[in-house]
C-alpha cells in the first residue's frame, strides 16, 4: 500500500513546482493558466489521497466538482485571452497596464 | 516493496519531471504537451489510489477537452516566444526560493502530522469483489450531493455562455439574411399592379 504522507509530499512538490512556474513565466498568460491547472491537480491529489485514507468517497466527489470548476475556469480564461490578443496583439502581462495596477 | 509502490514511485517521478518540463519549456506548445503528459501520469496515480472513475474523467475531460482547447489557443495566437522568455533567468532564483520554501513548509506539516498517526489506510474502499468505484461515486453524487451536482451543471452552462459571448464578433458590412423580415413579407408589399392604357400599334 502507498503511505499517505508520500502522496501528500508528491502533491506538495507538484504545488511548489507550479508556484515556481508562476514566478518563472510571469509574462506569458497561457503558461500562467497552465500553472494554475497544475496547482489544481496537486490539490486534487490531496483529496484523492485522503478519500482513500479515510475510506470516504466524499473526497472524490469534491475532486469531481473541482474538475468541473477548473474546466469552466480555463474555458473562460482562454476566451478572455483570445479577446485580449484580438484587442492588443499581445498577451504579455507587462503590457496589460491600462488600469494602472 | 510491492509492485504498487514501485509503480507509484515510477509514475510520481515521471509526473514531477513533466511538471518541470511544463514550467521550463521554451515553446508554449511543448509546455501544453508536457501538461498533457503530467495529466496522464496523474490519472495512473489516481488509479493506484483507488479513484478509477476520476482517473478516466481526468483523461477524458482534461486531456481530451481542456488541453485540446489550450493547444488550439496556443496555436491560434501569434506569440513572440523570445520576448516572452525575457526575465526568465532574472526571476528564476526567486521562483526556486519560493518553491523550496513551499516544499519545506508542506513537508514539515506532513512530517509533524505523520509522527502520531498511522499512515496506512484505515479502511480500503474497494475491498469486496464486485465493488465499482463508478457506481459508488454515482450513488453518492445523485443522492447526498445532488444539489451541488446541479450547481456544477449550472457553472458549466455559465462557462459555455461566457465563452461564446466573450469571443463572438459582430462584423459590420456582412450580407446576412433577416429571417423575420423574410417571413413577415406579404404579397401585396412585393407585387404592384399598375393600371395603364393599352398600347396602340403605330
Amino acid at each position: 500500500m502507498i503511505p499517505l504522507n508520500f502522496v501528500l509530499m508528491l502533491a506538495g512538490i507538484l504545488f511548489a513546482l507550479s508556484v515556481a512556474g508562476i514566478f518563472l513565466n510571469r509574462k506569458n498568460v497561457i503558461l500562467l493558466l497552465m500553472c494554475i491547472e497544475l496547482m489544481l491537480l496537486a490539490v486534487n491529489f490531496n483529496f484523492v489521497a485522503f478519500a482513500r485514507q479515510l475510506g470516504d468517497l466524499s473526497g472524490q466527489v469534491f475532486v469531481f466538482f473541482i474538475l468541473t470548476v477548473a474546466a469552466a475556469e480555463s474555458a473562460i480564461g482562454l476566451a478572455i485571452l483570445v479577446v485580449l490578443f484580438r484587442e492588443r496583439k499581445s498577451i504579455n502581462v507587462e503590457q496589460l497596464d491600462t488600469m494602472k495596477g | 516493496m510491492s509492485i504498487t509502490e514501485i509503480l507509484f514511485y515510477a509514475f510520481s517521478g515521471v509526473l514531477l519531471v513533466s511538471a518541470i518540463g511544463v514550467i521550463t519549456a521554451r515553446n508554449p506548445v511543448h509546455a501544453a504537451l508536457f501538461l498533457v503528459f503530467s495529466f496522464v501520469n496523474s490519472a495512473v496515480l489516481w488509479m493506484l489510489l483507488e479513484a478509477e472513475f476520476l482517473a478516466i474523467v481526468l483523461v477524458l475531460v482534461y486531456v481530451g477537452a481542456v488541453m485540446v482547447l489550450f493547444l488550439f489557443v496556443v496555436m491560434m495566437l501569434d506569440i513572440n516566444v523570445a520576448q516572452m522568455r525575457e526575465g526568465f533567468t532574472r526571476y528564476a532564483p526567486l521562483g526556486i526560493l519560493i518553491a523550496v520554501i513551499v516544499v519545506i513548509e508542506i513537508g514539515s506539516v506532513v512530517w509533524v502530522k505523520s509522527l502520531g498517526t498511522e499512515m496506512t489506510p484505515v479502511a480500503s474502499v474497494g475491498v469486496e469483489p464486485g465493488y465499482s468505484n463508478t457506481e459508488a461515486l454515482g450513488t453518492l453524487l445523485y443522492t447526498k450531493y445532488l444539489y451541488p451536482f446541479e450547481l456544477a451543471a449550472v457553472i458549466l452552462l455559465l462557462a459555455i455562455v461566457a465563452a461564446i459571448v466573450l469571443t463572438m464578433r459582430h462584423r459590420t458590412g456582412l450580407k446576412q439574411q433577416d429571417i423575420a423580415a423574410q417571413v413577415s413579407v406579404r404579397a401585396k408589399d412585393r407585387v404592384r399592379v399598375v393600371k395603364m392604357e393599352a398600347e396602340k400599334k403605330q
